[in-house]
């Protein structure tokens, strides 16, 4: 087990590097960078520096001046020694931008996670065990639904009838205008309102998959030989479903659900975008489509870490939940 | 033997159609694919499915013939628009004419105001002592020695339409009536001279000139305020109007509208004219079912030539993929030991980049390049491609690698064919079923991704339509709230689409999987 893990460790460095240099090497591809825009603006200051030599000063300032590989491995060095630089684009150190507004997203993720927990589980196991029948046929074409709903649709549907029709809602933003003036309470239950769409947005149009999950392992499960033993000792259906039945199928949502840690930190770019919600998803999009690369580095590298280190989670789990796996 | 035989003899013997037990006439036979068929229409949702995307690719790609109009196809409409025609200032500064010879420069006419301010008949500048006298409201005369040299006005004269400029005496004595709200006629270098209620300065029926306190501006270049125009402006400046009809010299009426702005004193002249413009944001007609969008284009016709782009990139982007997962997979499944480690560790490397930051990345590049709209498309569906082989190599590999152990394929090479053969000709076909389940469900993620992209505005571009650069409109608030018919049908043609390809995929994986059913 151990020697599978640190194994699995450095085949996990060794992609993080190659990941590291792409992205670092289509970054730097870029043109029309946020350094020549800005040299563009310094240069048009009364009595400044010609243009050239602005973009000569920020090009060595900023260490684009290098080489591809060279100022890959600049970075590489800066970033193993924990200095991530500062943001371009917001103009403070990159974790500290960072750090204002990934908790954003984390909750906002974490209320939509348990919320489709809630609701795609017992609904995956009411459609497998009335299988072909009309409320599975509803609950499958609801998931699958939920699957196709292209995000900004939903969510600019949603703003349309409740924000702009019903005006329950605020059409984007996180805080109301009278925010400054309300205690701390009335700021809590502020912010939480101007959540209510996006949440919905999230946890209506990701619901899909982990639903069907569910039935189609719940189906698996219940065409089982043990089912039939527990049914013919005569126990309850109940008991069958959910004691015999659902615990097994937690073996593979356990995987599904280690897979989606990631998505905590990553944030919802689209609905974030749409409903101007800083977060880390709103954060990102805004620091990518400038060239911000201090940014963008951190933070695909740290989706990438996240996505590695959740892999590694999933695989050992569920040899932990499931003695029968076993790892080599 | 003849035992057996017997039942059926019997049963021959009662009715000569009646078949056998074991005549396998009666068994009704199904070849797998044809089990799969029958499996799959059962299946109330994917046969809906089947429909909606039958519907869909026809609206796309015989809608787009039918169609009277073009994609790019732009109308247009008169409309009245409000546009500037001059700007009116009313004078409140004093002005000064000389008289022919005499010298009164700036600084004795601010030694004039000065006076004039004090209410002083006089004031001393260089030596001289020149004599203010007011002849009427607003009109000075200054004198030296007596006589006049430089008169000092706020009302304007101007010379009439192609005549020159009056000369110092014919303003003098016009102004000196004016002022003193007289009309009448008066003599000046010898003209025998009248003055009108309008103040026109008339030399018989001739108009020399006029007298006005207002300045009228030409907001419009190359244009000629008629005097008539002018004067019909005039009167209603004085009685406040706000609104006034004018018939210009080609017999056309128009209607002016007059703004009033106190912080520059300018009254702004509106003059409502019929301009030739896109017809943007047209409600829905018999002519434009879905009325047109913010480019004067018919809306239907978009919705149709983008449901073309959008499906037309889905599939290329499923075909590149597919490509590209099934030879890598393939490979790696088939010769397994360091090809498949190899393999293996691009497709992680593949995973792990997060995909969509990298498109938007890759987008944004590709504005800043200004690549050209039909380039751009293939890029991004090269983009997508490259993107999403791993799932499918994945899908392949594990397939291969189960299948590899299998008797028929020790058996094929025990025959000796060729080891390409023996992938692409056994092995791929078998895995062939789950390929094409996951190649229909990626059709309606790749539709997504896309539309998504193109949402941003980082994707299809205009001229192109796509149902997701459709939709990019509503990032106008106003066409969120106003223009429904804009960004609702390209939206819901999008979902169907989509969800067209989910129920089918699904529907294709019960078919091909009979162990989940009952």
């Amino acid at each position: 087990m151990r020697t599978y893990i640190i194994k699995r460790i450095l085949l996990s460095v060794l992609i993080l590097f190659s990941v590291t240099l792409i992205i670092y090497a289509v970054l730097r591809c870029l043109p029309a960078s946020y350094v020549e825009s800005m040299a563009m603006q310094l240069a048009t200051a009364p009595g400044a520096k010609p243009y050239e030599e602005w973009i000569a000063q920020l090009n060595a300032s900023y260490g684009l001046d290098k080489g591809i590989i060279a100022g890959y491995f600049t970075w590489l060095g800066d970033f193993a020694r924990g200095n991530f630089g500062d943001s371009w684009k917001f103009t403070v150190p990159v974790v500290e931008k960072f750090h204002d507004v990934v908790w954003l997203s984390f909750v906002m993720s974490a209320i939509s996670f348990t919320l489709q927990i809630l609701i795609a589980i017992p609904l995956g196991i009411i459609a497998a065990t009335k299988q072909y029948s009309r409320t599975d046929y509803v609950i499958t074409a609801g998931a699958l639904l939920g699957i196709s709903l292209p995000p900004f649709f939903f969510a600019t549907l949603l703003k349309l009838v409740f924000a702009v029709n019903l005006q329950w809602f605020d059409v984007s933003g996180l805080v109301g205008r009278t925010y400054a003036q309300l205690d701390s309470w009335g700021q809590f239950m502020d912010k939480a309102h101007h959540l209510v769409l996006p949440i919905a947005t999230l946890v209506i149009t990701s619901i899909g998959p982990l639903m069907r999950y569910t039935r189609t392992n719940m189906l698996e499960v219940l065409n089982a030989d043990y089912i039939r033993t527990a049914r013919a000792k005569g126990l309850s259906e109940h008991t069958v479903v959910y004691k015999h039945a659902f615990r097994n199928t937690l073996v593979t949502l356990v995987t599904i659900i280690g897979g989606s840690l990631p998505g905590f930190f990553t944030g919802a770019l689209i609905t974030e975008t749409l409903f101007s919600i800083p977060g880390i998803g709103f954060t990102s999009y805004q620091s990518m489509i400038i060239g911000d690369i201090p940014f963008t580095m951190f933070y695909m590298t740290f989706i990438a870490v996240l996505t590695l280190a959740s892999n590694l989670l999933t695989d050992i789990l569920y040899a932990v939940v499931d003695p029968r796996v076993r790892i080599a | 033997m003849s035992d057996m035989n017997k039942p059926n003899e019997q049963a021959n013997s009662t009715s000569g159609e009646t078949l056998s037990l074991n005549d396998d006439r009666r068994v009704k036979t199904l070849s797998p694919g044809a089990l799969v068929v029958k499996r799959f229409f059962r299946n109330r949702l994917a046969v809906l499915g089947l429909v909606i995307l039958a519907i869909m690719f026809l609206f796309s790609f015989v809608g787009g013939m039918i169609s009277p109009y073009r994609e790019d196809e732009q109308f247009y409409t008169y409309t009245y628009m409000e546009k500037e025609y001059v700007g009116v200032t009313r004078n409140e500064d004093f002005r000064y004419v000389s008289a022919e010879g005499a010298d009164f420069g700036s600084a004795a006419q601010a030694q004039f105001l000065m006076a004039q301010m004090m209410g002083k008949t006089e004031f001393d500048y260089k030596d001289v002592t020149y004599g203010v006298a007011e002849e009427g409201k607003d009109f000075y005369s200054v004198s030296v020695d007596g006589s006049v040299i430089a008169i000092a006005y706020k009302d304007i004269v101007n010379a009439a339409d192609n005549k020159e400029e009056p000369a110092f005496n014919v303003k003098y004595e016009a102004l000196k009536l004016y002022t003193n709200d007289g009309t009448g006629s008066f003599t000046a270098d010898g003209m025998e001279l009248s003055l009108d209620e309008d103040g026109n300065i008339l030399q018989g029926e001739e108009v020399l000139g006029y007298i006005s306190r207002f300045v009228v501006q030409s907001k419009e270049n190359g244009v000629v305020i008629p005097r008539d125009f002018k004067e019909s402006l005039e009167q209603v400046l004085d009685a406040e109007g706000t609104e006034f009809a004018y018939t210009g010299e080609d017999g056309e009426e128009h209607n002016y509208t007059i703004t009033y702005d106190a912080s520059t004193k300018i009254w702004s002249v509106m003059q409502e004219t019929e301009t030739y413009v896109y017809s943007q944001y047209e409600a829905p007609s018999a002519k434009h079912p879905l009325g047109t969008d913010t480019n004067g284009m018919d809306m239907l016709t978009r919705l149709m030539y983008g449901g073309r782009v959008s499906l037309i990139i889905g599939f290329i982007v499923v075909v590149i993929e597919c490509l590209l997962g099934v030879i890598l997979g393939g490979l790696s499944g088939y010769f397994g030991k360091w090809v498949d480690n190899l393999i293996m560790r691009i497709v992680d490397i593949f995973y792990c980049i997060p995909s969509m930051p990298l498109i938007i990345i890759l987008g944004a590049a590709m504005d800043g390049m200004r690549v050209d709209p039909k380039l751009r498309m293939l890029y991004l569906m090269l983009i997508l491609g490259i993107l999403g082989w791993p799932g499918i190599a994945r899908l392949v590999r594990g397939q291969i690698l189960s299948l590899r152990e299998q008797e028929f394929m020790t058996a094929t090479e025990a025959c000796g064919i060729r080891v390409s053969r023996r992938i692409f000709k056994h092995l791929i076909p078998n895995v062939v079923p789950q390929l094409i389940v996951t190649c229909t469900m990626q059709l309606g993620s790749v539709m997504l991704t896309e539309a998504t992209l193109s949402f941003l505005g980082l994707g299809v571009k205009f001229p192109f339509a796509s149902w997701g650069n459709i939709i990019n409109d509503v990032k106008n608030s106003y066409v969120l709230t106003n223009y429904w018919f804009i960004w609702i049908p390209a939206g819901v043609c999008l979902s169907l689409a989509v969800l067209g390809f989910n129920f089918v995929g699904d529907g294709l994986r019960d078919a091909f999987d009979p162990r989940m059913k009952r």
